[in-house]
């Protein structure tokens, strides 16, 4: 695997970065992807951000995993967002482990990887990064940001900070500030990381923490009418109980499987710090409490997307968002899909959903070009 | 597009921002858009109409108006259109309170119960009337607050409501509602349009 990542396109960032810990970071890298053919006129590039263990990688195969990218959902010729007319630009987040800069990476004050060393980043922070590859890519508008989970968060972000350099925005089942249940998921999974002896051992990694982790929150990326219906107390290839803690049911095989398949493509640090990010990622307290003062000057029209059964980051947390956009006279629509895939429904065939996102999207595109 | 938004589309002038509660599938948005350059927002309870305007680009919040309408800043629009919805609350005072303080005017349709059909229907049939504008049975209607356009009047001028302006609309016939052919207008109606502050 390592080879081939000598192969993944990155920018060397030369300009200096303050990250919100004050840490200063200069020369970094960031990996990233693009899918579509840039138009002459430059404004039919989507800026898609990804969720706390995706990549750049967000359509066709990944070239590292072998495996189909993240969101070939959506993003694909003839897909909702059709690369044959649109360009997808995607970066690896700093703190990732997919050639970013991030604790893979070499640290050079100590010619040894970062690790535990890497300084702790913010969603700020990553979309800071970003948009050094937008004017490396020479696009001063794009046609939309858009992101779910962590991406939407992203978003919401980038609509803060550059309100006028995107058309349009769509924020995915997200919030605008984390809540305590999911500092407390996200606890959960980092503890069962440091549990394990092999963090921070040279040369060794802590796989089975970083399994754990995974196992739990991919619990929480479903809904419990979804695992009911596909799994139920099915039993693992045998008829009856065997009164031991092997994987009996489905449902424990299910879940260990993901997470073994989990730690061959992503580093347990990274997990820690992305997940940290999230944790301090509060837009409202940015904006002294007022979340709507963050979209006070957006251009963007937004489209903000919840699902029904997503109990992670629930409709709510979604409307809450609407409710400041609406509150400062932004230009937003709103829709929960029904859906009883849980939270992980924006990365799976939902057809109200991608038809939303195609509709939308196309709708946009035509607009600024009429 | 149907008459009643005709006459809706023709007491909103150009270049203002329009709130449409309960915009249905978007037609009367989308006409004020890109045809009165009206800045234009929707709220629709119903997902699959909230996604079929989604999808013609107009900006519509999937939401209940009983629910959703404190959100929005007080004078945030310069028009709220509500068209037939308004005895479909539950609480209808409360609404129509809403839409004013978010409306610089407002402007509301209602079904007339008073029309001579509906009445004639009552009357010989002995059933509850069931008519072109209100086509579902007393088990099945969503209309919780049916009123006349007389009614209507009356409860402005109680509530202190200011009425701009009125019309009323019988077919394809647009008419104004004077205060001497009120009476008149209240049997030979089906339903009324008001511009309210």
């Amino acid at each position: 695997m390592n080879s081939e990542k000598k192969n993944i396109k990155k920018l060397i960032i030369t300009q200096s970065l303050e990250l919100d810990c004050g840490k200063i970071i200069k020369d970094f890298p960031l990996a990233y992807e693009t899918y579509g053919t840039l138009n002459k006129n430059k404004n039919n590039a989507i800026l898609v951000f990804h969720a706390l263990t995706g990549d750049q990688f967000c359509a066709n195969i990944n070239p590292i995993t072998k495996r189909e990218g993240w969101w070939t959902t959506v993003v694909g010729p003839e897909k909702a967002f059709d690369t044959n007319k649109y360009f997808v630009i995607c970066a690896n987040v700093i703190g990732g482990c997919m050639g970013s800069y991030g604790p893979t990476e070499i640290n050079p004050e100590i010619n040894k990887l970062f690790g535990t060393t890497f300084p702790v980043i913010t969603i700020r922070d990553m979309v800071r990064a970003q948009r050094y590859l937008l004017d490396h890519l020479g696009i001063k508008k794009l046609l939309a940001v858009t992101g779910g989970s962590m991406g939407g968060m992203q978003v919401l972000q980038f609509a803060a900070l550059y309100p006028d350099m995107s058309h349009s925005a769509i924020p995915i089942a997200c919030s605008a500030s984390h809540s305590a249940q999911n500092i407390a998921l996200n606890e959960l999974g980092r503890q069962a990381i440091m549990a394990d002896p092999n963090w921070k051992k040279e040369n060794s990694s802590p796989d089975k923490g970083l399994a754990v982790a995974r196992m739990a929150a991919h619990i929480t990326y479903l809904s419990k009418k979804g695992l009911q219906e596909k799994f139920g107390r099915k039993l693992q290839d045998k008829g009856s109980l065997k009164f031991s803690f092997d994987a009996d049911f489905q449902i424990e095989s299910y879940l260990r499987y993901q997470g073994s398949t989990f730690v061959d493509r992503f580093d347990a640090n990274s997990y820690l710090y992305i997940t940290r990010a999230m944790d301090y990622f509060d837009l409202e307290k940015q904006f002294k409490g007022n979340l709507s003062l963050a979209f006070k000057n957006t251009k963007s029209k937004f489209c903000v997307i919840s699902f029904s059964s997503d109990w992670l980051y629930p409709t709510i947390e979604n409307k809450e968002i609407v409710i400041a956009l609406n509150a400062c006279g932004a230009n937003v629509g709103f829709v929960e899909i029904d859906s009883d895939k849980g939270h992980d429904s924006f990365l799976l065939n939902v057809p109200e959903f991608l038809k939303t996102l195609r509709e939308f999207i196309n709708s946009t595109y035509s607009e600024i070009n009429k | 597009m149907k008459k009643e938004f005709e006459v809706i589309s023709k007491i909103i002038k150009n270049n203002k921002r329009v709130l449409d509660v309960g915009c249905g599938d978007g037609v009367l948005m989308e006409y004020l858009k890109n045809n009165q350059q009206n800045d234009v927002r929707g709220l629709e309870p119903q997902k699959k109409l909230v996604q079929k305007s989604i999808a013609k680009g107009l900006s519509v919040i999937e939401g209940d108006a009983e629910k959703e309408l404190s959100q929005f800043p007080k004078k945030s629009f310069d028009y709220v259109v509500l068209s037939q919805t308004l005895q479909a609350f539950l609480n209808p005072e409360e609404v129509l309170n809403q839409l004013l303080r978010i409306g610089k005017q407002t402007i509301v349709t209602i079904p007339n119960f008073g029309y001579w059909k509906v009445r004639l229907h009552l009357l010989l049939k002995g059933t509850m009337p069931v008519t072109k504008n209100l086509p579902n049975e007393w088990h099945n209607t969503p209309n919780l607050h049916m009123c006349t356009i007389l009614d209507f009047v009356n409860f402005c001028e109680e509530k202190k409501i200011k009425i701009d302006k009125s019309f009323c609309l019988t077919d394809e016939t647009t008419s104004k509602i004077t205060k001497n052919n009120i009476f008149f207008k209240n049997i030979f109606s089906q339903l009324g349009i008001f511009l309210i502050e």
